[in-house]
């Protein structure tokens, strides 16, 4: 184990990460105070606490069907997109072929662009043929960026698995479908858990998508926490507060959950690690 | 004769195993090509009538709309660059092995849970006009007046920062990972000091790295939407173009004209990221010795 050495400079960028985390603290902790308070006026804390403002924002918002609604979006998303990215992934990081990089690169665009940019084009078409509006457009939508990043997460984690392992279950008379559900799927477990996990966390956060897409009835949290907040005025400010940190609560666990399976520092290249010394 | 043609196509790779791409391809087609198009075509077919070009004569003729594309650079550009360049340091401190990495890794990170909605909501309250901040500010007697951070241009570059930096900081951190520290090691053992250290092995790997993270993190805030409209002042300084495109889209119902502006939006956009690739292409672009 190394420690960490504390050069002039090195104090600097301490001081700066440090600066940077006391604000960001000031931010979260004050939306926090704000949604247990009662009246906050130009006083440095609410004048008394209270946990009333959730149980608003909960029947104010919907918030039950709201979150309903999410997690069955990004349920669909994380399922639909794995069994289309997932072969595609496998296909890529085996096999050469012509016209390889054109498709790598129409799979990569999804990803380059600005959501908007497609998200309005992609809006017009799924209103032109009914999809939108409902939880279908929604989720259809979201499955833009999700099947590039299922692929682009998926394809390190194929390149490892060993190409003779393969060969050798055909050798022994497996046909195709035995090779993918006996010797792949088994030792793909740890990177489809990894992309489908991401791709939970950034449906969940996916705002403009399903901004663009959404009927009153199929908003997910981060839209219904959107218009609450620039309906301001109509409704107490601490609800919608409330509201926020209940969503950033359930963003808070996601993370957590995804951290114990993806380690974050392996999203593009394998680490070799530094010998302990 | 077909087995023939089987075994050469098999030969340059072409067997039954493509079909596998076909889901993922018709998806990209339907869902991201189809929609494209079909929104650059229309927005050569303008609803008020006139000619082909009429909505982009009228997006580049009216400043309104006109300087938005220079407002979102203002922000998106430096906001972009403070976040990889912040980045770079604090991961460098940080790769290697130590006690507690995990832990400051899982901190650095929890401020993408917060969402730019929470971000929004919280900067309006901390560094509002009664805000903690400048609560502390005019009791420490270094300001007379509340300083003004939010509803202007400061308060979308802070939520841009906020919600940008932990993803810049972990991709750098995977890519100066991924960098075989043996490298370093070998320049060490031949006298080179730590910044020449730096300078000659470190950089030069990372950089075609920075450039994707200068991309990524580029495109996001590019497309900042929600704070704009929350933290800023979405009438005037922080008017952004995917505003503009929103507003002819939902509240003008001109999906003509709104696709339009995603077609101009999507080519700035293309023209700063073709421009960062040409100069990534004179990089060092080989393995960084830490895969495989």
């Amino acid at each position: 184990m190394k420690q960490i050495r504390a050069t002039p400079l090195g104090w600097v960028i301490w001081a700066v990460v440090v600066f940077f985390f006391v604000n960001l603290a000031g931010i979260v902790l004050s939306v926090l105070v704000s949604s247990f308070g009662t009246k906050w006026f130009d006083t440095w804390f609410p004048s008394g606490f209270t946990t009333q403002w959730y149980g608003d924002a909960w029947r104010e918002f919907t918030l039950f069907h709201v979150i309903v609604v999410t997690l069955l979006v990004s349920a669909l998303v994380v399922v639909l997109s794995v069994l289309v990215g997932a072969p595609a992934a496998y296909v890529l990081a085996r096999k050469n072929f012509p016209g390889k990089r054109l498709v790598y690169l129409t799979f990569l665009l999804p990803i380059l662009m600005p959501p908007i940019t497609y998200g309005i084009p992609l809006a017009t078409v799924l209103y032109k043929f009914g999809f939108a509006g409902h939880l279908s457009g929604v989720v259809l939508a979201n499955l833009v960026p999700s099947v590039p990043f299922v692929i682009l997460t998926m394809t390190p984690f194929i390149e490892q698995v060993d190409p003779r392992i393969e060969d050798a279950a055909r050798m022994l008379g497996a046909g195709t479908r035995a090779v993918f559900l006996k010797i792949l799927a088994p030792l793909l477990v740890p990177g489809l858990l990894a992309s489908a996990i991401l791709v939970l966390v950034r449906t969940v956060g996916m705002f403009e998508l399903t901004f663009l897409t959404a009927g009153p009835d199929s908003q997910t949290l981060v839209v219904a926490l959107y218009y609450s907040m620039s309906a301001a005025g109509i409704r107490a400010q601490q609800s919608v507060d409330a509201m926020a940190v209940i969503y950033t609560a359930m963003m808070l666990v996601l993370l957590v959950v995804a951290l114990r399976f993806v380690n974050p520092t392996q999203l593009v290249a394998r680490v070799k690690e530094e010998p302990s010394e | 004769m077909s087995a023939i043609w089987q075994h050469r196509l098999a030969e340059r790779g072409v067997d039954r195993r493509l079909w596998l791409l076909l889901p993922a391809t018709i998806f990209v087609l339907l869902l991201f090509i189809y929609p494209f198009l079909y929104g650059l075509s229309l927005s050569f077919q303008p609803m008020q009538g006139g000619g082909v070009l009429a909505n982009y004569d009228k997006f580049f003729s009216d400043a309104y709309q006109r300087d938005t594309i220079a407002t979102t650079l203002k922000i998106a550009l430096p906001a972009a660059l403070l976040n990889v360049l912040a980045a770079v340091p604090i991961a460098f401190r940080l790769r290697g092995r130590f006690r507690g990495k995990r832990l400051l890794t899982t901190i650095l990170v929890v401020p993408i849970t917060l969402g730019t909605v929470l971000t929004a909501q919280g900067l309006l309250n901390y560094l509002g006009p009664t805000g903690w901040l400048n609560r502390v500010l005019l009791s420490l007697h270094i300001v007379d007046n509340p300083i003004r951070l939010t509803n202007n241009y400061w308060g979308v570059f802070f939520s841009l920062v906020i919600t940008g930096f932990p993803f810049a900081f972990l991709l750098v951190l995977s890519y100066l990972s991924g960098i075989d520290p043996t490298l370093e090691r070998a320049a060490a053992t031949l006298g080179a000091s730590r910044a020449q250290r730096f300078r000659r092995i470190t950089l030069p790997l990372l950089a075609p790295g920075l450039a994707t993270t200068f991309l990524l993190t580029f495109v996001l805030a590019f497309s900042v939407f929600p704070s704009a409209v929350l933290v800023g002042n979405p009438a005037g300084s922080t008017r952004v173009i995917s505003l503009a495109a929103y507003q002819a889209a939902y509240e003008q119902y001109d999906y003509s004209y709104a696709s339009a502006i995603a077609m101009v939006m999507g080519a700035v956009e293309l023209v700063v990221v073709a421009i960062v690739l040409l100069w990534r292409s004179r990089l060092y672009t080989g393995s960084t010795g830490g895969k495989g």
